[in-house]
């Protein structure tokens, strides 16, 4: 073989390269299915379709936990005098300053819709405990308050609202 | 692993770690500089085969067990919701199971290499022994794994195979009772199996680090069968056995991709579709393919004990090999009497394999004695008395002139048809079945083929049929409302689904009060079984009990036989079970008159026994069809088997669109490598 000339070499190069691109993107391609099986399965995203919740049993003062996508969500039926403290703080004095207003659905400011997990990390808050009338997280000692706002501790953040509406007056749609 | 290291690093990094922990000196001298023969040939690329497929089986196995649930009543659904329900579950269990099947292939032409070649000889004693525990450690794993799925197959495999130990004299029992943890084979039995599944892989790995260290203590063998003397028998490892490796792996690929992709179920038994059954055994009990030669020796010999002790002798008797051949000679190339031998021991093997799969009654049992004692004959007789009075023709000087008197290079091909001949063998596992109703017609399926598709008319006009019809009394449990609006599915709108799933009453709660409440059907729901439970299904149906239809399609076959599952290997022909499930349905006809049927059983041609205990479900126009397709008997027998074929195999069109996607990447990709390899080489010839 004439394998000497500068010709043969670049051919021989770019065999060598084409082949080495062709196993690493048939390695790139056969590692997606190894990695992607590890995503939640279609049963899973089944289920985490959106659910309904009857709020007639909940008497004011009082909450429910329902689980949605394995999340707890604490629906509260608060007292007048919890959403008038919620309203009444200064919004920009909170850490995640965001108004009680923009936390409930218009109309119905009497049900607060929260997910029932720590911004801090992941603990359950517990309902009515703490010194703002509305969460109190036994791990770290964060505290929120009647609109689920953090106030103290060491969370970062409000508890988050989950996406829901009201389909009837007693009635929501999580998810 | 072959001396102390040549190898010297440059950067300071690498020196500092070297000094420490000497470890890529390890992998230099043993995978790149390690000289290998220069004459060697693609038989022995199946080391490097047999090193990626434990690999491959490894990584899919961890996977696999990521969604599996070892527990009696829920494995059997943990596989199915693999396949149906996690993202490209359906290509990970198709790798593994093809996988153990491609392992024993690769396993068994790198032993009968090392047979032809004489790579057990002084002084490689060690690593074929090494090697004989490998693969009694492979054949274990295989059969642990073969149990975890939970099918009939898996429930009598693991109930017969324990048995064996029940031959021991005196303890046999209580071995048996300690394998199973329990009375029978159950759910303390599918826990321990699983347990042991995930670990012998590792345990294998092991021995193979021990196997390789082994080999390159001694060096490896080649077809001359003369040691390497000077520089000139020999290449370094890297590049000239790297590449020539991949090359053989990317070729073997190929031949595993076709499996994965286009005959996922062809080496499989369709009985392992049935879930796990303690009351009825199947006819016919077959263990997977690699079993069958050993299965048959078991089933020679009329006497329990020594049944066993001839099967497990069988496997024992190879690491004996290195002293029964005392043949100073290595390869058989040199061995014109050991040569012919070495053939007719593999037809041996072969028919073995054969015989095992064949009903132990008549001729078969005759003959299966015959080859049992051809079997042991040749190790215990045939290779010590040939290694006294053969006389080897003479052996090249050095491999370096075996090089230069090289002729033949047909080994790559013979290597490929070696490769397609054991699978077209393992295919023959499904002539167990014995031959008693007329065979079901093929029809024409629009999802058969390489790019078959399921016609979507048909689907929906089967699931019409399914859902006024067939679901009084079967369930269709595995298919949730959501697969109908499923890519690839029978094509219906979420919205369509969510109304169609409103019309059922599904059973949920407790509600607060403690009570369980129907509610109507939503998306995520599954099909709700007509009968509470197996009890009610058959006291309503005269003791019958309906199957449930999800894998109806997959858990039916019949015989093809010899030599039509050879073409089938090629025509990619799977469609027994709907040709089957189409047939029943069309197959109810008067009683001849020479025939007696129980009460409550009805006539049908093709099934087996012919007396069903279904009464005739479908006639011409039972069911009306908004699309103009004729309400006739062939019409719905043909819609409703593609639906449940559907049902059975949802991602089927996914599965061949990824499979060619594969083999234009593969073909392209193993091309490149062939002349990779062939410039790599080009200056070593």
């Amino acid at each position: 073989m004439t394998t000497a000339s500068s010709a043969g070499t670049t051919r021989r190069d770019f065999l060598f390269v084409a082949t080495g691109a062709a196993a690493a993107v048939g390695t790139v391609f056969t590692a997606w299915p190894f990695i992607s099986q590890m995503n939640p399965d279609a049963s899973t995203i089944a289920a985490g379709a959106p659910i309904e919740v009857d709020l007639t049993p909940i008497a004011e003062g009082q909450d429910i936990k329902v689980f949605w996508r394995g999340k707890p969500i604490y629906i509260s039926h608060r007292t007048k005098k919890q959403i008038d403290e919620a309203r009444a703080v200064p919004v920009a004095s909170l850490p995640d300053p965001a108004t009680d207003q923009s936390r409930v659905k218009d109309g119905h400011d009497q049900w607060l819709v929260v997910i029932g997990i720590c911004t801090h990390l992941g603990c359950i808050p517990i309902a009515h405990e703490g010194n703002y009338d509305g969460f109190f997280c036994p791990c770290h000692g964060s505290q929120y308050d009647s609109s689920g706002r953090i106030r103290q501790g060491p969370a970062p953040a409000n508890l988050p609202v989950p996406p829901y509406q009201f389909v009837s007056d007693t009635k929501i749609q999580i998810g | 692993m072959s001396g102390p290291s040549e190898y010297q690093p440059t950067h300071p990094a690498l020196k500092w770690l070297e000094r420490r922990l000497p470890i890529i000196g390890l992998v230099h001298s043993s995978f790149v500089a390690y000289p290998t023969p220069r004459n060697l040939n693609y038989w022995w690329t199946f080391g490097a085969i047999l090193s990626m497929m434990l690999g491959v089986q490894i990584l899919t196995g961890i996977i696999l067990a990521m969604h599996y649930t070892p527990n009696a009543d829920l494995a059997f659904k943990s596989v199915e919701s693999l396949v149906r329900d996690v993202n490209y579950g359906w290509l990970l269990r198709n790798m593994h199971a093809a996988g153990a099947s491609m392992f024993f292939i690769a396993v068994y032409i790198h032993m009968f290499r090392g047979l032809y070649y004489g790579s057990y000889k002084e002084p490689r004693e060690v690593l074929w022994i090494l090697g004989v525990i490998i693969y009694l450690l492979m054949m274990a794993t295989g059969f642990l794994g073969y149990v975890l799925p939970w099918g009939q197959m898996s429930f009598w495999g693991a109930t017969v195979i324990t048995n064996l130990f029940s031959a021991v004299p005196y303890v046999g029992d209580s071995i048996v009772t300690l394998l199973w943890g329990g009375y029978s084979v159950g759910n303390p039995t599918l826990n321990r199996f699983f347990s042991l599944h995930y670990l012998l892989p590792f345990v294998i790995a092991g021995v193979v680090v021990l196997h390789i260290w082994a080999l390159h203590v001694a060096g490896q063998n080649n077809p001359a069968g003369v040691e390497p003397k000077t520089e000139k028998d020999t290449v370094p490892f890297t590049p000239y056995a790297t590449i020539k490796d991949a090359f053989g792996v990317s070729c073997f690929l190929l031949f595993f991709a076709w499996f994965i992709f286009y005959m996922p179920n062809y080496l499989g038994d369709a009985d392992n579709y049935i879930p796990a059954n303690p009351g009825v055994t199947p006819a016919h009990i077959v263990p997977e393919w690699y079993y069958l030669p050993f299965y048959a020796i078991l089933r020679s010999i009329p006497n329990k004990l020594a049944g066993v002790i001839a099967m497990f002798s069988a496997i024992i008797v190879l690491a004996f090999l290195p002293w029964l051949d005392s043949a100073k000679t290595r390869s058989s190339k040199y061995r014109p009497l050991a040569k012919q031998f070495f053939w007719i021991f593999v037809v041996i093997c072969i028919l073995l394999g054969y015989l095992g799969a064949q009903p132990p009654e008549g001729i078969y049992v005759i003959a299966g004695r015959i080859l049992t004692v051809c079997y042991f004959g040749y190790f215990l007789v045939l290779l010590p008395l040939l290694s006294r009075i053969e006389k080897p023709r003479p052996l090249p000087n050095s491999i370096a002139d075996d090089v230069l008197s090289k002729s033949g290079k047909a080994v790559a091909s013979v290597a490929i048809m070696f490769a397609v001949a054991g699978a077209l063998f393992a295919g023959s596992v499904q002539n167990a079945r014995a031959e008693e109703s007329p065979v079901p017609p093929s029809e024409k399926w629009s999802f058969a083929g390489p790019f078959g598709k399921y016609d979507r008319g048909s689907l929906q006009r089967g699931l019409k049929i399914y859902k006024e019809v067939c679901s009084s009394c079967h369930g269709l449990s595995y298919i949730a409302f959501r697969n109908l609006a499923d890519a690839d599915g029978p094509g219906y709108s979420v919205a369509q689904v969510a109304a169609l799933a409103s019309e059922y009453k599904i059973k949920d709660g407790p509600n607060d009060a403690g009570d369980m409440f129907d509610r109507p059907g939503r998306a995520a729901d599954y099909f709700p079984s007509p009968f509470p439970n197996d009890q009610a299904a058959r006291a309503a149906n005269g003791g019958g009990l309906p199957p449930d239809l999800s894998l109806i399609t997959k858990a039916r076959s019949y015989e093809r036989g010899f030599p039509q599952f050879i073409f089938d290997f090629f025509t990619q022909f799977q469609e027994q079970g709907p040709n089957y499930v189409s047939a029943i349905l069309q197959g109810f006809d008067k009683k001849p008159a020479d025939v007696t049927l129980p009460e409550g059983t009805y006539y049908n041609k093709y099934f087996p026994g012919h007396a069903i205990k279904m009464p005739k479900p479908l006639s011409d126009g039972q069911v009306t069809f908004d699309d103009g397709a004729p309400a006739t008997l062939a019409q719905y027998s043909h819609d409703v088997t593609t639906f449940l074929m559907w049902a059975a195999e949802p991602h089927m069109e996914a599965r061949k669109r990824l499979g060619l996607q594969v083999f234009v990447f593969l073909i392209i990709f193993a091309g490149l490598m062939f002349w990779t390899k062939k410039k790599v080489w080009a200056d070593a010839h």
